[in-house]
This record gives C-alpha cells, structure tokens and sequence, in this order.
C-alpha cells in the first residue's frame, strides 16, 4: 500500500461527501414535486405522459397498488428487452450483423437488466447489435434504476407519513427520477466521457493494419450515453466483455474517479433525502456513518490483499502487487478500491477482473454482496435494504430493554419485523441454496474453471451476486448454459421482488401508523451507539449465515495459497 | 393488475423512445460534430491507413518493438469455427484470464515468461506486469519499470544506443492524471511509433 493509494481513496470519500447535500436537497424537491430549475422544460413532457397514461399525477396509491405499478412496468420492460433481443437479427440499428440472441440468455439478459442486476453471460461486443444496447439494454438501465429509487422514496414516505393510507404514486416517481435525475446528468457525464476518448459512434468496427502487419478489427459503439447510466444507475452491465477495464470503457484514472463517484452519488444522496423528508437530517447521516464504517474496513482488507501481491509469483523473481486481471493505469489501489465500491452498491461494473484477486481480494466483494448490499447499495435498494436491517436492529435493541421498539416516532410491530425477516432472508436462501444445488448437480459443475477452492467461489459468487442485483462475476465460470441462465435468473428475480415487495409492506403499514412522541425511554436513532448496533446486527446476520460458505471458498483458498499450495485440473 | 396496464404500456413505450434512442442518438449526433476523432476512437493514422487506436493496445512480437502486456483473448479457430483459440489484443472480443491466484497454470505461465524475460536481461528481476495477463487484454500500457527493463533488448535489435532508448522510453512516461490518480504509465503503441521514426 501507498501513501498515493490512500490519497486517491480519500479523494473518492470527500467527493461523495460533498454531493450527499446538494443532490439530497434536489432530489428531496424533486420528489416531491416541488419546482426546480429543469421544471420549465421537463413539466410539459410529464404532462404529456400522465395524460396518456391516464394516471393523475397526485393520484396517491396504496401500497399494494404502488407495487401492482411497478410489477406490470417491469414485466412489460421484460418483454420488450426479451425481444428485441430474440429478433436484433432483422431490426436495424446492428453494422455487424449480429445473430439473435438464444432463447435461455435473451431470458437472462432480460431478467438481469429489469432487477438492476445486469449479470452477462455474454461479451457486449461479440453479442449484442446497437439497437439492444441502446433501445433494450439503456432503457432498464434508466427505468430499473428509477425504480428503485421510486421503491425507496416510497419507503421513505412510510416512516415520515402518519394515518395515511398511501405512499405515493409510482408512475410519477419513476417518471420523475429519470427525466429530472438521471437523464440530465447522464447527458453531462456523456458529454465528459467522450472527451477522455469514450467512442459514441454508430458505425461498424474498424480495421486496423497493426505496427507488425497484423489485422486488427476494433469494436466501438454508443458506448459513452451508456457507460453513463450504467454507473449513475448502478447497473454495471459493460457495453463491452471487459467493462470497465476496457480502456474505451474507462480510459483513464481521471474516468475512473468519476465513475466510482458516479456509482456511490445517488446512493449516498438518498440517506440525505431520508433525512430531510423525516425532518430530521442527522437520522440520515447516522444511516450512512454506519454504511462508511462498514465500506472503509472492505478497502483496507482489499486494498492490502492486492497491493501485497500474490506470495506463490514472488517465489519466481518477479516482484510487485497482484496484476493477473489488472490495468496498468489503475494498478492494485484502484482497481481495489472499485472492486469493493462496485460490490458495496448494486453495481457489478469492474476495472479489474474480480476472479483474478487474492482470495481476500475476493471474499470482500463477496462479503459486500452477501450482506445484501446494504453500503450506499443501489440507488434506492441500498436504502431500502439498510432500513429493513434499521427495523430488525430496533427490535433487538427494543428486546434488549424489554419496551417496544419505535423508530422515528412509529412502533415497530410483529408485521413490520416479520416482513423485515422475509426480505433479509430471501437472500440467503437463494445465495446459498442454488449454491448447494450447482456444486453437487453435473449440470452446475460442468461449468467450473478453476479447480480447487476457487472453483466453489465462482459458484457462490455468481449466486451472490445473482440474487444481490450485483451482476460482477468471477469471470471463470461460463454462464452461458441453460443451468445457469435458468437458475440465476431465478436467484435475480427472488432477490430483488422478494426485497420489494416486503419492503412496500413495511412503507404502507408505517405510513398508517400514528407517531407517538419522543420520551426520555426513547433510543435515539442519530448517534454511535445505534451506528454501533445497526453495525453489528448486520455483521452477525450477515457473519453467521455466510462464514461457513466463505470458509469453504476465498479462506481456505487463502490458507492454501500461503502454505504454498497451487491446484490444477484433476490433482 | 389490469388497470395498470396502460400506464405501463405508455410508460414503457415513452421511455424507449426517450432514453433508448432520442437521449443516446442525441448524444451520438453532438459528440460526433464537437467530437468526432475521440468520438470514432481515437484512431491513429500512418499515411492515411489506420495502424489502431492510441486507447487500445496491439500485439508486439518483434525484438524490435517494445511489448505491452499478456493478452488472454480469444477468437474463433480458423480451423474449426465452432472452437476458439488464443488472439491476443482480439479487440472485439475483450476479457481477461480470470486465472485464479492458486491456478496451477497460472503459476507455470508466469514462470516460463518469467525466465524468458530474466534471460533477456541480465536476471533482473521481472516488473510483475510484464508477465501478467491484463483484464481488458487490450491493456495499452505498461508501467515504466516494464518498458525500461525491455530496453537492452530493443536497443540492442535495433543497433541504438541503450542510453537514446531510454531517453525516448523518458519522453513518452505519462505521469498520474493532475499528479495524483491512477499510476505512472508509457503508451506502448505510441513508444514504438515514435521508435520507428527515428529507426525504421
């Protein structure tokens, strides 16, 4: 580790920090629906919208309705994405004639870009015509993450609201986050990207004649409008194999420190929008102190795994870090220091090759995932998900004192902690049950690339981060059967409507609630000691579900590795 | 269910239509006027063929050249399609090894390049990527322990003075962006052009 490395980490913090206030204030007026300074031009194409959508724009939902919304939206943008996909052969927009998509990955594909997961068991560049990385791939991109983002405002609205019998309406909140949010300042950043040297083209890939004569052909694109929402959204689905490590993907550190902001921005931003729409600001600064503890341990342990370097290369003379899947312009610290920003959102974008990292490398991102991404997480799910683990804190804290917990004024009841546990444990079961099944069903082994302990990892990893809404992989294990399609396009849809729709309970059941005033019993939920609490009931949950699983992958992989020991096919 | 259906329908349809091809095709039509060299992809052009692009690196063989990274893409096999082969620097088709750090492979690809590249150079030892595998496999650059540690070799295939060959290794060492980001870098594709310039 360097001195330059820990610069450039708290270069990322202070950037962060500094956009929690400004985007919490904008998003917060966005939300709701007071004027802002793209009103003028945006108010007219909503109108546009609500009126043939036949919704009234303040047509309050119930829960139940809010969630009805959002199913029929993701199911229609499934299918449209699942099309466009099966027939990118006869539709334009595709220079160099690329085939349909098969049936089981155009189902996966479509799965993983509506949940916001955007795992590819496919090379961007080898795969998918223009028209489905702009018209199919974009748009989830954009409304996935307006959806999120939707579900957590919603969820927001519960615990700020009293006796009331709605939460918002979704038609208006996903409209709004998109064209008020994402798509300006996706516009800038698309702007910015081209002119580091990200390609914006519609023209076929170009052939070169290389300095030895050799033929060269290189694949561009509309990758920049892409790359990026594909950030801002936490999506991380690359428009090329390599995403972000593909230098027309992320050609410079500069990009790089923009994107990884770009990631963490909205995320952050959505505690501040917690806070000032429950009235209280520091209720959302202790929920994100709580994330920064949690994220600032991941990259020292990941920075230091692969700034060390891997004992077993040093023992030949060759000296230095862990560069087996790296870039040279991003060297060991920063390509840790994505590898755990990417995992602790949503996102699943990588600079480096996560199933190349030390294996302590690795089991940080895995970690980061396994938790449920609850760190800044996805824009919106992250939030949502912290504040279920907020609700199953409060009931242990509440059992502690032997009082019924309330949090910012509202009981918390045995409806609220049952469907907490609901969502918290949806997880698990899919991370680690499709994990079991895969590693004792030929179909699951076939696809294994790496042997020993790393190649449990690979399974686990793409479970993990299946059901997680990540989409980064440990890139080994070919996903591209009908086995893996099948089952992590399940695992994709139980972690991300098995979330949603416990979650929306929990807003409509907190919004119906009365607030009861603060007393001198209350626990106060804006300082250390409830920091320290949400802390530790995450690593307990989280720990004790996962270690056995992470010690028969990344730890006994470690283990190995500093006893010297190296494992090859069929030894 | 039912009654959410139209808002669905024009909801998907208007965001198709907005951010799948107004907001992209847009961004297309603006970068390419303010932009269109960065925007096509930072071609490079020798007497008016394309050699490659300054952002994507390409395979060097020759002891004339300096080398960049192990590249681990692939690409069909000419001689059966339905198989793939080694292609390195294949720019369409990116990716990395995804070698694990125990992989018993790995260990023995970067032994066999290690010695080869010790050999080369008086048993020094060997900048770690020199003999590691990129994650784009179109890794541009190498760091510039790399591309000093090739210089006796090209200098001495090229009959150039070792001290001149650094000299130009010197002159083409990007430093971190604004002195802090990312790390110290020479563009291999770029160093060689320069190289053949003055020695063709």
């Amino acid at each position: 580790m360097t001195i330059n490395g820990w610069i450039q980490i708290l270069i990322f913090c202070a950037l962060v920090l500094a956009l929690v206030k400004p985007l919490g204030w904008y998003m917060t007026r966005v939300f709701s629906g007071e004027h802002t300074l793209l009103s003028p031009v945006l108010r007219p194409v909503e109108a546009v919208l609500y009126r043939l959508s036949g919704t009234g724009e303040r047509e309050e939902q119930h829960w139940l309705t809010y969630a009805l919304s959002m199913l029929a939206f993701n199911l229609l943008g499934f299918l449209v994405l699942y099309a466009l996909q099966r027939f990118q052969d006869v539709l334009p927009y595709n220079p160099m004639g690329m085939a349909a998509v098969a049936p089981d990955l155009a189902f996966n594909t479509a799965v993983s870009f509506m949940t916001n997961t955007n795992w590819q068991n496919y090379g961007g560049e080898s795969t998918m015509s223009y028209l489905v990385q702009m018209a199919g791939l974009t748009v989830q991109n954009f409304v996935s993450a307006a959806t999120g983002i939707a579900i957590a405002v919603a969820l927001i609205r519960g615990f700020s609201r009293a006796s009331a019998k709605s939460v918002g309406n979704f038609w208006t909140d996903m409209s709004r986050a998109v064209l008020y949010l994402l798509l300006p300042l996706c516009a800038v950043l698309t702007v910015f990207y081209v002119a580091r040297g990200v390609p914006q083209t519609l023209s076929a890939y170009v052939g070169a004649t290389t300095l030895e004569g050799a033929k060269q052909t290189i694949a561009v694109g509309p990758v920049a409008s892409q790359l990026a929402i594909k950030m801002l959204g936490t999506n991380g689905g690359g428009f090329f194999n390599a995403n972000s490590a593909h230098p027309f993907e992320n050609p410079d550190a500069l990009v790089n420190l923009i994107q990884m902001v770009s990631i963490f921005a909205i995320g952050a931003a959505l505690t501040n929008v917690f806070g000032r729409m429950v009235g209280d600001q520091r209720q959302g600064w202790a929920i994100l102190g709580a994330m920064g503890v949690i994220f600032i341990v991941g990259v020292a342990v990941a920075y230091w795994a692969e700034a060390s370097g891997n004992p077993l290369v040093h023992a030949l003379g060759v000296e230095g870090g862990n560069m087996e899947g790296k870039e040279v312009r991003f060297g060991t610290a920063l390509s840790a220091l994505f590898a755990v920003i990417t995992t602790a959102a949503s996102c699943g974008a990588v600079n480096a090759m996560h199933s190349s990292f030390m294996p302590l490398g690795g089991l940080i991102p895995l970690i980061n995932m396994e938790l449920g991404e609850i760190v800044i997480g996805g824009v919106g799910a992250g939030l949502y998900g912290m504040l279920l683990f907020v609700v199953l804190t409060m009931f242990v804290a509440g059992l502690m004192v032997g009082r019924t917990p309330e949090y910012l004024g509202k009981k918390i009841e045995a409806k609220e902690v049952k469907m907490a546990i609901l969502a918290i444990l949806c997880l698990p079961l899919a991370m680690l049950g499709f994990t079991a099944l895969a590693v004792v069903l030929p179909a699951g082994l076939a696809s294994i690339g790496n042997p020993g302990p790393h190649g449990f990892s690979e399974v686990l990893y793409a479970y993990v981060s299946g059901a997680a809404n990540n989409g980064s992989a440990f890139g080994s294990l070919s996903g591209n059967t009908p086995w893996y399609n099948l089952t992590i396009g399940m695992a994709m849809l139980m972690g991300r409507f098995l979330v949603i729709a416990p979650a929306l309970a929990i807003a409509g059941s907190m919004a119906a609630k009365k607030t009861v005033p603060v007393s001198s019993g209350t626990f106060p939920t804006h300082g250390g000691l409830f920091i320290g609490l949400l802390v530790g009931v995450i690593l307990i949950v989280g720990g004790l579900t996962f270690f056995p699983a992470l010690a028969l992958g990344p730890i006994v992989e470690h283990l190995s590795m500093i006893a010297g020991q190296t494992f090859s096919v069929g030894g | 269910m039912l009654r959410q259906l139209r808002p669905a329908l024009v909801m998907i349809v208007a965001m198709t239509v907005i951010t799948g091809l107004l907001y992209p095709l847009g961004m297309t039509g603006i970068a390419q006027a303010v932009l269109p060299g960065r925007a096509n992809g930072s071609l490079i052009a020798v007497n008016g063929q394309v050699i490659g692009s300054e952002l994507i690196g390409q395979n060097f063989a020759s002891d004339r050249y300096f080398q960049g990274r192990l590249s681990a893409t692939v690409g069909p096999d000419p001689a059966d399609p339905s198989k793939t082969t080694s292609v390195p620097y294949n720019a369409a088709n990116s990716g990395g090894s995804n070698l694990a750090p125990t992989s018993q492979v790995l260990i023995d690809r970067i032994k066999g390049d290690a010695d080869v590249r010790k050999s080369q150079n008086r048993g020094q030892s060997v900048p770690v990527d020199l003999v590691t595998a990129s994650g784009s496999g179109l890794d541009p650059d190498i760091s510039p322990e790399a591309a000093l540690f090739q210089v006796p070799r090209v200098a001495a295939a090229r009959g150039l003075q070792e001290e001149r060959v650094r000299q130009i290794v010197a002159e083409h060492t990007e430093q971190r962006v604004l002195g802090v980001l990312g790390e110290p870098r020479v563009n291999v594709l770029k160093l060689n052009l320069a190289l053949d310039r003055i020695n063709g």
